[in-house]
């Protein structure tokens, strides 16, 4: 007799069909998020000639990149069940610490970029230790990290902007310039979706990535099997800060310029690219590339809706809608899979 | 064989407010089976809790292999040899079942990528050669709970150690595989391997163990020989007093008036015309293999489950029971299997757990009235004798057992007059048992109506006034108390369809 009585050769095949279900039905999640996507796209296109006009798409591309590569690393945050606050002003901080370190102090620009990266990395790890250490929860530390940040940031820059135009071939290469002839797809574009394929590698492909999901999942099991899960939730937020620092780099650059007032609210855009794309929340389930596609969606629409001239007040309450909509449908497909 | 594995001594231990155990004692053979019994809160969780790393001692000494040693951790624990499955389940239910075999150990390529293809034919591997029928790539989250208590299984033998501690592996399972689960142990079993059995079900002791240790308030009692000492003993020296034995209930209920109809339910997923009314007072008892539709049937009945077929009457009325809370005003509770997760707010307290879903038997106007609230808790604590500090006690904090009393003690002030339960007393020690079966009786006595969905034939046996032994979905027959057996219930409950009885796959493992 097998452990299992009713264990019989057709339960195989139901569990091999079960197991088909799922996996068809997360496919569905995403194919479903890309094709609102692409309604939208067709929707925006129909409704105003200048929509799609390469400009205007190389643009919206270009107005995703920075919420976007948020985005990307607050993906492994609210994977393992945690919340980020401070990845928008942090996002300023390492903006600012990137021209610094790249004029006051004077470093070669792949170093002062390397530096920047690797300052969003130390935001993250801080995080971290407050978080998986000192048990701080996690809104709460990010919460009082997203003021220190922001304050920071004025600090250092003197409430000023620093300007990177002296650094040479930095808008070029990091932001604006277009490597491929022919297409008007600047390079900030294509340093996001390698930033997208690296994330998604680590978090599907990695340890990192499994214990992201397994704690997300059940915290105290995964440390009961043990996982040293403090060390891995520090490196978990050391890695999303490294995106952090990546988008501020990529900030700086765009406008040749670190600005230090800005980055508030911009993690709450990209938490929302994030459930937009069907991660949930509660932690143990969603994707990078659902992130990618939520974060579009985002672009889209701001775009999509400041092309036929509707007012930010009106945008502000169609993302919202947007973001309710996408949180319902993931609440219908949970009901449905629950059975 | 009588090489000293583990040997602990002196071993205290205490929680703000509780002593969960002082001076303890014991000692496991190499080659042996040593079963841990003890009542709900003794203390036996705890004692395991120390020794796989996760509680630090208040003092003691431990003693692995003839070294003294100190746990320092999960991790460390597991590099001494000792793995353990734990009482409460410890899954990840979003991973897949081999994920959560390999956790923290999975087959790696350069350190840091997964070898996802290298894991699960290791998963299957393992599944093979412990013959248990898993598919490694299954989302845990998806696999009923027998299932997973498997994969909990599957992962603590994967650890390759030399002490297995199992803590109530068997609450969820049913005879047939609570046999084969001890064919698994007694084929670990090695002159230098020994395995810490905890169990409240008496009857699995004389087929597994070699000797029982007892213990009772945190305190060591004894060690017997299991060969050449009987059960009442070992209840005696459990409780601390004598437990009166079996009886069978009264023939039959006093009324005959049907308070519940059920007729030809069916579900999408199993259930096939399934038919049977329930008496004013009495105690139907459901019995039959684990995925032959008993829980599905309750979960259906009180719209937990959408039905696609079928009509529920109660008192003559056809009613639609769209979810659990209509079917509780309606007079209908379900205590699920599932307590832990559907049953209980673990950061909350006992009187909190106890009073809430009955909150309008509590207030006026909308006011709680805190000190109805109490008194009916302290009732219940003492009726169930739930052992915890206070009824300000959070519900996490109290042992496996307690917690399963809450969930009870919970519908029973709910006051439905229709209550179906799914494993009652699973978890639940001798002693209370017998206070819950009293408990039973006494409903039904009192013009309450009961369903029991237990797996433990013994107690289905003694508890109800009729048995529907269901298979694959169906209703395979309905039993008188005075007739039944356990030969003719698992007659009908390996019945399939086609009358033919189920063909076994794998020869190896005999159940
Ligand atoms: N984390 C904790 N905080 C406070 N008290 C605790 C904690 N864990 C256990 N206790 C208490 O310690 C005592 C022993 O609990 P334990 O879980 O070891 O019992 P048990 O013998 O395993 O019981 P059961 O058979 O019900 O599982 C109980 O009174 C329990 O309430
Ligand atoms: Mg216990």
């Amino acid at each position: 007799m097998t452990l299992l009585q009713d264990a019989a050769p057709a339960k195989a095949a139901s569990d091999k069909k079960s197991e088909n279900i799922t996996r068809l039905k997360s496919s569905l999640q995403q194919l479903l998020a890309f094709a609102s996507l692409l309604a939208l796209v067709i929707f925006f296109s129909v409704a105003s000639h200048s929509f799609y006009q390469p400009a205007n798409l190389s643009n919206i591309l270009l107005s995703t990149v920075v919420t976007g590569l948020l985005a990307l690393g607050t993906t492994f945050v609210i994977i393992t069940g945690g919340i980020d606050l401070s990845i928008g002003t942090g996002m300023t901080l390492c903006s600012v610490m990137t021209a610094v370190f790249m004029t006051n102090m004077g470093m070669p620009m792949f170093v002062g970029v390397l530096c920047g990266i690797l300052f969003g990395a130390m935001i993250g790890a801080i995080n971290g230790l407050l978080i998986a250490l000192l048990k701080i929860p996690p809104f709460i530390a990010t919460l009082a990290m997203m003021m220190v940040a922001a304050g920071l940031a004025l600090v250092i820059s003197g409430t000023k902007p620093v300007y990177t135009t002296d650094v040479e071939g930095f808008q070029k290469i990091f932001a604006l310039g277009k490597s491929i002839p022919g297409l008007v797809i600047p390079n900030a574009v294509f340093i996001l979706f390698a930033a997208a394929i690296i994330a998604g590698v680590v978090l599907s492909k990695t340890v990192l990535g499994r214990y992201t999901y397994s704690i997300g999942s059940n915290e105290e099991a995964t440390a009961l099997s043990g996982v040293n899960v403090t060390k891995w939730k520090i490196w978990i937020y050391t890695v999303a800060g490294c995106f952090t620092g990546l988008a501020g780099v990529i900030a700086t650059a765009r406008l040749n310029s670190a600005q230090p007032a800005g980055g508030m609210g911009l993690e709450l855009q990209a938490i929302a690219a994030v459930i937009i794309g069907g991660t949930s929340l509660q932690g143990g389930k969603g994707t990078i590339i659902g992130t990618v596609i939520g974060a579009l969606i985002m672009a889209v629409l701001t775009n999509g809706l400041s092309i036929m001239s509707i007012p930010q007040e009106w945008q502000n309450v169609a993302v919202g809608v947007v973001i309710l909509l996408a949180v319902y449908l993931d609440i219908l497909r949970r009901k449905e899979s629950a059975k | 064989m009588s090489s000293e594995l583990l040997k602990i001594s002196g071993v205290s231990k205490s929680f703000p407010g509780v002593k969960a155990l002082s001076d303890m004692q014991l000692e496991l053979r190499g080659g042996e089976v040593l079963a841990l019994v003890g009542e709900n809160g003794a203390g036996k969780s705890t004692l395991m809790k120390l020794l796989s790393g996760i509680y630090v001692p208040d003092e003691g000494r431990f003693v692995v292999d003839g070294e003294p040693v100190v746990i320092g951790g999960t991790k460390h624990a597991q590099e001494l040899g000792i793995s353990i499955i734990h009482q409460e389940f410890n899954l990840m239910p979003d991973l897949t079942v081999a994920q959560n075999i390999y956790i923290g150990r999975e087959p790696r390529i350069g350190g840091i990528f997964l070898s996802e293809t290298a894991m699960n034919r290791k998963a299957q591997f393992l599944f093979d050669k412990i013959n248990i029928n898993l598919n490694p790539k299954q989302r845990v989250g998806e696999l009923t709970v027998a299932k997973q208590q498997m994969v909990e299984i599957a992962k603590a033998l994967s650890y390759k150690s030399k002490i297995l501690i199992m803590d109530e592996p068997t609450a969820a399972l049913n005879d047939a595989e609570v046999a084969t689960l001890h064919d698994l142990i007694r084929n670990f079993i090695k002159p230098t391997t020994g395995v810490i059995y905890i169990s409240h079900r008496m009857d699995e002791l004389k087929a597994i163990s070699n000797r029982i240790t007892v213990i009772r308030d945190g305190q060591y009692i004894d060690t017997v020989d299991t060969a050449t000492t009987t059960m009442p003993e070992v209840i005696t020296l459990m409780v601390g007093r004598e437990i009166s034995g079996e009886q069978r209930p009264v023939a039959a209920p006093s009324s005959s008036e049907t308070v519940l109809k059920v007729s030809g339910l069916s579900t999408k997923e199993l259930l096939k015309d399934v038919s049977f009314d329930l008496k004013r007072g009495e105690i139907l008892g459901f019995a039959g293999l684990m995925g032959a539709g008993r829980t599905e049937v309750a979960r259906a009945i009180v719209g937990a489950d959408k039905m696609s077929a079928g009509t529920v009457e109660l008192n003559g009325k056809a009613v639609a029971m769209s979810n659990p809370a209509v079917a509780a005003d309606l007079g209908v509770g379900y205590l699920s299997e599932d307590r832990k997760h559907l049953g209980l707010m673990l950061e909350r307290d006992v009187k909190d757990n106890i009073a809430l879903s009955s909150l309008k038997r509590f207030s006026k106007l909308g006011f709680l009235n805190n000190p109805a609230m109490k008194a009916a808790s302290e009732e219940y604590v003492a009726t169930l004798r739930i052992k915890t500090p206070s009824i300000a006690q959070a519900a996490k904090n109290l042992s496996g057992g307690n917690q399963q009393k809450i969930v009870i003690a919970k519908w029973l002030v709910r006051d439905c007059d229709i209550l179906i339960f799914d494993e009652p007393t699973r978890g639940i020690d001798v002693g209370a048992k017998e206070e819950i079966y009293a408990l039973l009786n006494q409903l039904a006595a009192t013009g309450k109506s009961i369903i029991m969905i237990s797996s433990e034939l013994p107690e289905v046996l003694r508890m109800s006034h009729r048995i529907a032994v269901m298979a694959e979905g169906r209703i395979a027959g309905f039993l008188a108390s005075a007739e039944a057996t356990q030969e003719n219930i698992m007659e009908l409950a390996t019945r399939t369809a086609a009358g033919a009885r189920t063909t076994e796959t794998p020869a190896g493992v005999q159940g």
